[in-house]
C-alpha cells in the first residue's frame, strides 16, 4: 500500500471537475529566478502546484558566438570557447582544437595527450563536485552542500590556476597541442588533490545517498523512456543513467582514451537519484584515470613544432570533433575554405541539446520538482545560449 | 586540502603581513560591561535621589536574590512611583503592566537580533564559511547594519496590490506572535499575564498567523506570493493538529489549561537526580518531538520552508515585501519561534526547573532561556543539514504520520495516568506511541523509493 499516491476519483465525482470553477495559473519562471541556473526562462502552466505544461525560453545570454568565430582566425576563437561552459573551460578547448586538429590533419605529441586527459578528467571532477551542490540547492539545502564541493574545488581551480594562470577561462589549448608546459611541482600538487578525492566522496555519499528526505525528493522525479532520451539526442550522464551505455571516451576512444581502463557506471530508472548516483560514480572512474594518466606522463614537447600559430589557415574541408565533456556531447563543426577564418562554425552544446525533453520530464511533476529536474540536467546557460 | 601557490603579493603599506591585525575582544568586551554596569549604577543613583533608599535598596537586594530578581525590581520600581511621584491606582497598575511588557519586548528584541547573527555565524560554521564578521566585534553589530539597511530602503507596495491589506499583513503577523510572549511562564511568578486558558489562547493566536500569511500573498498581486500563501494556509493547518495533539497529551496529565501549572506539575526529581519532566516519559518523549516538528513547520522553518520556498517560488508571500514591512515579517517569524519553542520548553522540558538538583542555584528564568535557546540552535542546526520537502510529502507527513502518532500519544498518556507510570508504564506506553513510527512511516513512500539500488558498470 502506498500512503502517499490517492487512488483517482471514481468517473464523475471529482469535487472540481467542472473546468468553469476551476483556472490554471501561467507562471513565468525565470529569467530573473534565484534556480534557474542563470537567466533560462520556463513559461509554466500549473493546475494548483502541479505542472500541466511547461515552455522552456531560451536566449537571454545570447552572445553571438558563433557569428563571432566566423569573422576572426580560428586561434582567437579559443578563449571564446571557455565562456561556453564556464565551468569546463579546459574540456571546450579540447573540443574545440580537437576539430581544428581534424581539419588541418594536426598530430598530438604524447605528452599534450596525457596533459589533455588529466585537464579534462580533473574538469570533469570539479564540475561534477559543484553540480552536486548546486542540485541540493535547487532542493532547499542552500549552501551546505554547496560550499563543501567549492572547497574541493578550489583545490582543482588552484591547480588550474597555476598552469593556466587563470581558475575558470583557462585558454589553455593549442591547435596540436598545450599552451605551456607544467610548472615544477605541478604533477606532484595534482596528485595530493586526487588522493584527496576519494574521502571527500566518502563523505559525500554519506550525506547524500542515505538523506530520507533527498530520497523522498529524486526517485522515480524525472524518469524518461530511454529511447526517447536517443531520439532526443539526449547526451552524457543522462543518457547513462536511463541505463544507456554511451560514453565517447569509449566510442570514440579519442585522444589516447584507449590506454586507460575505466568503466561505465549505468542507472536504470533514469531519474534524479540515478543521475546523481551516476555522477558520484562517474567521479571515482575519473580518478581512476587520472591515477594512471599521472603515474605515465611522458616527458617531451607538449606542441607540435608543425602547428602554426599566425596565419593558421588549413587545407579547405569539413570536420566534426566531439568529445564527452562532463555535461554530454560537446561537438564542433566546421567549415574551412583555406581562409584564416572558418567559413562555418557551429558548436553542438550538450546543455541545450539536454533540454529537449525538459517538459516530458516535468509534467505532472509538482513545481518544486521542476528545479530540481532542470538542476539534475547539469545546463551552463554560457554554453545554452551561446 | 589545499594547494600552496607561491603568492608575490605585497601587504599594504604600513602592515608588516597580510593576516589581519590582531584583534582584542577581551578588551573590547570588558570596556563594554564597564560602560554597562557604571552607565546604570549612575542612572540609578540619578533617579534614586526622587525617593531617597527605594530604587538602590530594590537594586542591592536583586543582587543578593538573583532568583527572584525581576520580581524584586519591579516591586522596587513600582514603590519608587508611588514614593517618589504620587502615583496611585489605576496609574500603578497600568504601569506594573507597562513595565513587565516593556521588560519583555525589550528582552526579546535582544534575543531577536542575537538570533539574527547567530543564525547567520551557525550556519556559516556549518558550511565552511565566515559568516558575518565585518561590523563590530565578531560582527556583533550586524544586526544594527541590518537594521539601519532596512529602515532605508524603498518601501514598495505593488502596482494592483491591495495597499491597506498589504500594508496590514505583516502587522497581523507580528501582533499575535508577540502576544504569544505574555503567555509564557518564564520563572515562578514571572508570567505576565496568568491566564487559566492559557494553551487555548497560544492556539486561537497561532491560527491568526495564517490570515496574515494569506493576506500577505493575496494582496502582493504576484503569483509567486499567493502560491506560497495557499503553501501556508495547507501546511499550517495540517500541522496545527499534530501541535494540538502533543499538547492535549499535556494537558490530560497535568490537568490544566495554564503554561504555569504545567510546569509546576513537572518539579522534583526520581531516585534524587532523574527531572520528572514530561520529556522523560515515553509518551511525554514522542509529544515532543511531534510539538518540535510541527513547531517547525508552524515557523516556516527549515525543512518545511515551503511558504517561502526560495527555489521554486522566490520568496512566497515576502516576495513582493521590502523595507521595514519586510523586517517586520522577519521579526515576526523569529518571535514566532521563540514562542513556539518557549511553549515546547514550558510543555516538555520543565520550563524553569532545573535538569539537576545541584544546579538550583542558577535562577529559574535562566534555565528557561537556556533551554528555549537550545531549541533555536536546535532548529538552526537542521536548516543546515535538511533539505525542504514537497508540498504532498509535508501533507501525507502530518496527516498520515503525525497526526496518527498524535492519537498514540493521547492514548499513551491515558495509559501512563491509568498504570500510575513506572516500569509498568514504561512497558505498557512505549509500545503504543512509537507504533506508528515502525507501521505508518515506511509506508509514507513506495517500497521502490526505500529500496537501496545498485548500479552496474559497463566496460564498453
Amino acid at each position: 500500500m502506498n500512503l502517499t499516491r490517492a487512488a483517482p476519483w471514481p468517473a464523475g465525482t471529482a469535487p472540481f471537475a467542472d473546468p468553469g470553477e476551476t483556472e490554471l495559473l501561467e507562471l513565468s519562471l525565470g529569467p530573473q529566478h534565484p534556480s534557474t541556473h542563470g537567466v533560462f526562462r520556463m513559461n509554466a502552466l500549473l493546475d494548483g502546484e502541479t505542472v500541466v505544461r511547461l515552455q522552456p525560453v531560451f536566449g537571454y545570454l545570447h552572445r553571438n558566438h558563433e557569428q563571432l568565430a566566423e569573422r576572426m582566425s580560428y586561434l582567437a576563437s579559443m578563449p571564446f570557447t571557455d565562456r561556453l561552459d564556464y565551468f569546463c573551460s579546459l574540456t571546450n578547448n579540447w573540443a574545440y582544437a580537437l576539430t581544428v586538429e581534424k581539419l588541418a590533419g594536426l598530430e598530438v605529441p604524447e605528452r599534450a595527450e596525457y596533459l589533455r586527459v588529466i585537464l579534462a578528467e580533473l574538469t570533469r571532477l570539479q564540475n561534477h563536485t559543484v553540480f552536486l551542490g548546486f542540485l541540493l540547492g535547487d532542493m532547499g539545502a542552500w549552501g551546505s552542500v554547496l560550499m563543501y564541493g567549492f572547497r574541493q574545488r578550489d583545490a582543482v581551480l588552484d591547480l588550474f590556476e597555476a598552469l593556466t594562470g587563470s581558475r575558470m577561462m583557462c585558454d589553455y589549448l593549442r591547435f596540436g597541442g598545450c599552451r605551456c608546459d607544467l610548472p615544477p611541482g605541478w604533477a606532484a600538487a595534482a596528485r595530493l588533490v586526487v588522493d584527496s578525492y576519494p574521502g571527500f566522496l566518502d563523505e559525500m555519499e554519506q550525506l547524500l545517498t542515505e538523506n530520507e528526505i533527498l530520497r523522498a525528493r529524486t526517485m522515480g522525479i524525472g524518469g524518461v523512456e530511454a529511447k526517447r532520451l536517443v531520439n532526443a539526442g539526449v547526451s552524457g550522464p543522462l543518457l547513462r543513467a536511463a541505463g544507456l551505455s554511451h560514453d565517447l571516451r569509449k566510442v570514440d576512444r579519442y585522444g589516447i582514451y584507449d590506454r586507460f581502463s575505466f568503466r561505465i557506471p549505468l542507472g536504470e530508472k533514469g531519474d534524479v537519484y540515478d543521475r546523481l548516483m551516476i555522477r558520484l560514480l562517474e567521479m571515482r572512474e575519473s580518478l581512476n584515470i587520472l591515477d594512471s594518466a599521472l603515474r605515465d606522463l611522458p616527458e617531451g614537447p607538449v606542441i607540435n613544432p608543425q602547428a602554426k600559430l599566425r596565419n593558421f589557415r588549413p587545407p579547405a574541408g569539413e570536420a566534426y570533433g566531439r568529445i564527452e565533456s562532463p555535461k554530454g556531447e560537446l561537438g564542433f563543426y566546421l567549415i574551412s575554405d583555406q581562409s584564416p577564418q572558418p567559413y562555418r562554425y557551429r558548436v553542438r552544446p550538450p546543455s541545450l541539446i539536454n533540454l529537449t525533453l525538459l517538459e516530458e520530464m516535468c509534467v505532472g511533476a509538482k513545481i518544486a520538482d521542476v528545479m530540481v529536474i532542470l538542476g539534475s540536467i547539469d545546463i551552463v546557460l554560457g554554453e545554452v545560449d551561446r | 586540502m589545499a594547494v600552496t601557490i607561491p603568492s608575490d603579493a605585497a601587504p599594504p603599506p604600513g602592515r608588516t603581513s597580510l593576516a589581519f591585525p590582531a584583534r582584542r575582544p577581551g578588551l573590547t568586551l570588558a570596556a563594554a560591561a564597564g560602560v554597562l554596569v557604571v552607565g546604570t549604577t549612575l542612572l540609578v543613583l540619578l533617579l534614586d535621589r526622587k525617593a531617597p533608599g527605594i530604587l538602590t535598596g530594590a537594586v542591592v537586594e536583586a543582587l543578593a536574590h538573583p532568583a527572584t530578581a525581576p520580581l524584586i525590581l519591579k516591586a522596587g520600581v513600582l514603590g519608587w512611583l508611588a514614593e517618589g511621584w504620587g502615583l496611585g491606582e489605576p496609574w500603578l497598575g497600568l504601569a506594573s503592566i507597562s513595565l513587565s511588557l516593556f521588560t519583555i519586548v525589550a528582552v526579546f528584541m535582544g534575543l531577536f537580533a542575537l538570533t539574527s547573527i547567530v543564525e547567520r555565524k551557525v550556519l556559516a560554521r556549518i558550511q565552511n564559511r565566515y559568516g558575518p564578521n565585518r561590523a563590530g566585534l565578531w560582527g556583533l553589530l550586524q544586526p544594527v547594519a541590518d537594521g539601519i539597511k532596512m529602515l532605508t530602503k524603498e518601501d514598495i507596495v505593488p502596482a494592483g496590490g491591495d495597499r491597506w491589506m498589504h500594508l496590514l499583513a505583516p502587522v497581523m503577523l507580528a501582533v499575535p506572535a508577540f502576544l504569544v510572549l505574555a503567555l509564557l511562564p518564564y520563572g515562578p511568578g514571572m508570567t505576565v499575564v496568568e491566564l487559566g486558558v492559557g494553551i487555548l489562547f497560544f492556539f486561537a493566536l497561532g491560527a491568526s498567523a495564517e490570515v496574515a500569511v494569506f493576506m500577505a500573498g493575496w494582496s502582493s498581486n504576484n503569483k509567486y506570493s499567493l502560491l506560497g500563501a495557499m503553501r501556508a494556509i495547507a501546511q499550517m493547518i495540517s500541522y496545527e493538529m499534530p501541535l494540538l495533539l502533543a499538547a492535549l497529551a499535556v494537558v490530560m496529565l497535568a490537568g490544566t489549561l495554564s503554561p504555569t501549572l504545567m510546569v509546576e506539575a513537572q518539579a522534583g526529581h526520581a531516585f534524587g537526580f532523574v527531572p520528572q519532566w514530561f520529556v522523560f516519559t515515553p509518551w511525554g518523549l514522542v509529544g515532543f518531538v511531534l510539538f518540535f516538528i510541527a513547531a517547525l513547520a508552524e515557523s516556516n522553518r527549515s525543512p518545511f520552508d515551503l511558504p517561502e520556498g526560495e527555489s521554486e517560488l522566490v520568496a512566497g508571500h515576502m516576495t513582493e515585501y521590502s523595507g521595514f514591512r519586510y523586517a517586520v515579517f522577519f521579526l515576526a517569524e523569529y518571535i514566532g519561534l521563540f514562542g513556539i519553542c518557549g511553549f515546547a520548553v514550558a510543555l516538555f522540558l520543565g520550563g524553569w526547573h532545573a535538569p539537576l538538583p545541584v544546579l538550583d542555584f542558577i535562577p529559574g528564568y535562566l534555565w528557561f532561556f537556556l533551554k528555549l535557546y537550545g531549541l533555536v540552535l536546535l532548529a538552526i542546526w537542521i536548516r543546515g543539514t535538511m533539505p525542504r520537502v514537497r508540498i504532498d510529502q509535508l501533507l501525507a507527513f502530518s496527516w498520515l504520520f503525525l497526526i496518527p502518532t498524535g492519537f498514540c500519544v493521547l492514548a499513551g498518556a491515558a495509559l501512563w495516568h491509568f498504570t500510575g507510570g513506572g516500569w509498568l508504564g514504561w512497558l505498557v506506553v512505549t509500545p503504543v506511541v512509537t507504533a506508528p513510527y515502525f507501521l505508518l512511516l515506511p509506508r509514507l513512500q513506495s517500497a521502490e523509493a526505500n529500496a537501496l539500488r545498485t548500479y552496474r558498470f559497463s566496460e564498453e
